[in-house]
């Protein structure tokens, strides 16, 4: 009970601090994943239309995808000094791989009858890029972006060893203080907070992203009503 | 209209999927293009919207090169039904059906109206514009893909087994709203499918492909008459060219060979006895050199008896005949509809050479009712 109790103190004496670094927390991931989308998605549309590209690029961003966070951030440092732009550069890497293979598929799945058909109306490269397989794959992209906010969100709390603040901050000062079960909590639940926050939202907007809506694919599965 | 011009196609690795194809097709054709699958006819048609390239040859439509044409424009002026549907999942069905006048910058309002338009032809309500190709079944799916083709009035379709995944019934009558729609509309149809039944109903010329080689090119009727060679009777099937034989059978191979005649100098007394001794009640006249003159019957002799003495002067010389390559069921229709008992069968040269009496139809009907038990039993 007193660790409760100590916890609501903290965020009483502390809560527009623990807001602050929330909102600082969430923005390094959100433009992490902005960026990497930025780049990410139209990666992911080249490789899908250059079959042959497609694996090393896709094998580049899983190497990324290995490298340990602490030793991403550090060796990072190295180059880019310390600060929050060092972090949300390694949050941009760690976002490329979901967005460029949910892309990559997303695009790929596109039935292929479909683009024969769009082709054969006339349409032209572009057009049916916009028109066919990016409203078609828009769920699965966004599908991707969810995944890869919220491992930003997880990863950005070790942002702070390089000075870039955010919730980490507190869970350091939770782990440096005597007795500081309460204020490691106090960082460690609005985080994961966020990051349950963030995957319902996308969720919802993936689903809502949908081409067909309902769960009914009916070819064939209706009877002729008017023959 | 449509012209191929020694066209080939041959994939890289060799492959020769088409080879040397001259066809030529006129405006409001239904062409149907058959054959077993891998015979190049689905690449035969891709090559006509450029989504596939010829190698060698050139295609024309209209006399315009369509090589020398920008794909992209070319393919906006030729509809494209698939069997697959096609229809885009992402948007309602009026969007679907005006695809192309948007890719083609008609406005909002006039799209609208053209989508009721077409849904009328189809026999469709205005409310279906605002569904989604999914809440539709698989029938009026492929009724939105047509209607897709003909949006922008493009005087060519091409269909690639359009009717194949429906169910039977459903093809059937998607089938018939077609062809009428078709005749309606006065459109140019390239057909693909490898349904006989199908091709013998709709088309209007018939071209049977084989290993990307032309094997036949004709009317049905003529592919049925005369299948140019052991494969394309094969794929036509012979129970079908059982069926089809009082439709291509000629008056020649049912006639009766050998009418009772009777020269326009002979005596009346003579044509009477001639008739009471075959049993019949009028006889076909001819001349020396056997050329049909006319016919005289029982009656004319009986109103006629005592002013005239030969039968020239009775001859009634409005004899309605045939050419001995009619085709029979050509034939019968005349008998039917004239209310005639016989039909003398001439040669070019109007020299009789037969009679197609109402006795021959019995033959006919007989045939066509145990002539497959008979066949059966001679193989």
């Amino acid at each position: 009970m007193d660790l409760i109790s100590d916890l609501l103190t903290y965020f009483i004496n502390n809560g527009s601090y623990v807001w602050e670094q929330f909102f600082r927390h969430f923005l390094m991931s959100a433009y992490g994943v902005l960026f990497a989308a930025i780049v990410g998605i139209p990666v992911g549309i080249l490789i899908a239309r250059y079959a042959r590209l497609s694996s090393v690029v896709l094998s580049l961003a899983n190497v990324i995808q290995t490298i340990p966070a602490l030793a991403m951030l550090a060796v990072l440092m190295l180059v880019m000094g310390l600060g929050t732009n060092t972090v949300v550069f390694a949050l941009f890497l760690y976002s490329l791989l979901p967005i460029i293979k949910n892309t990559y598929t997303g695009i790929r799945n596109v039935d292929h009858t479909l683009i024969e058909s769009g082709k054969a109306m006339g349409m032209t490269k572009w057009q049916i890029l916009r028109m066919v397989e990016i409203p078609l794959s828009l769920s699965v992209i966004m599908a991707g972006l969810r995944t890869a906010l919220v491992i930003t969100i997880g990863i950005a709390t070790i942002g702070t060893f390089i000075g870039a603040g955010g919730l980490g901050d507190i869970i350091m000062r939770g782990t440096n203080a005597q007795d500081g079960t309460a204020i490691i909590l106090a960082g460690a639940i609005p985080t994961a907070l966020m990051a349950v926050i963030a995957d319902v939202i996308m969720g919802w907007l993936e689903r809502s992203l949908m081409p067909v809506k309902k769960k009914k694919q009916g070819r064939n599965t209706q009877e002729e009503a008017t023959a | 209209m449509l012209k191929f011009e020694h066209v080939s196609k041959k994939y890289k690795g060799g492959k020769i999927a088409v080879s040397n194809l001259n066809l030529e097709f006129k405006k409001g054709e239904f062409i149907v293009f058959i054959g077993p699958s891998g015979c190049g006819k689905t690449t035969t048609m891709k090559m006509i919207n450029r989504l596939i390239e010829p190698t060698e040859g050139k295609i024309f439509i209209n006399g315009e090169d369509i090589m020398e044409k920008d794909p992209v424009k070319l393919r906006r002026e030729i509809g494209y039904v698939i069997q697959q549907i096609g229809l885009f999942p992402h948007m309602t069905i009026q969007e679907n059906i005006s695809l192309v006048l948007k890719l083609l910058k008609w406005p909002e309002e006039k799209r609208k109206k053209r989508a009721e338009e077409l849904l009328s032809l189809v026999d469709m309500t205005p409310d279906y514009l605002e569904r989604y190709p999914h809440e539709l079944s698989g029938g009026q799916q492929q009724r939105i893909g047509v209607l897709r083709a003909l949006a922008a009035d493009q005087p060519l379709i091409l269909m690639d087994e359009p009717f194949g995944a429906l169910d039977p019934i459903t093809r059937d009558a998607l089938q018939d709203e077609f062809k009428n729609l078709q005749k309606k509309l006065d459109k140019t149809i390239v057909f693909v499918t490898h349904d006989m039944d199908e091709a013998l109903k709709l088309a209007d010329k018939i071209v049977i492909l084989r290993d990307g080689q032309l094997v036949q090119c004709g009317t049905p009727e003529e592919i049925l008459r005369e299948p140019a060679d052991e494969f394309v009777e094969e794929f036509i099937g012979k129970e079908r060219l059982v069926q089809a034989k009082p439709n291509i059978t000629t008056v020649e191979q049912i006639m009766n060979a050998h009418p009772v005649t009777i020269t326009s100098d002979e005596q009346l007394s003579n044509a009477i006895t001639v008739m009471k001794t075959n049993r019949v009640d009028s006889l076909l006249v001819i001349d020396k050199e056997g050329v049909l003159e006319g016919y005289i019957d029982v009656e004319a002799i009986d109103q006629n008896r005592k002013k005239a003495k030969s039968v020239a002067d009775i001859l009634n010389p409005d004899t309605f005949s045939v050419q001995k390559d009619a085709l029979v069921r050509d034939t019968i229709r005349q008998i039917l509809k004239k209310g005639l008992k016989y039909v003398p069968v001439v040669d070019e040269q109007k020299h009789l050479v037969g009679i197609v009496t109402r006795t021959s139809l019995v033959d006919i009907v007989y045939d066509s009712i145990w002539g497959d038990e008979e066949l059966e039993r001679a193989q």
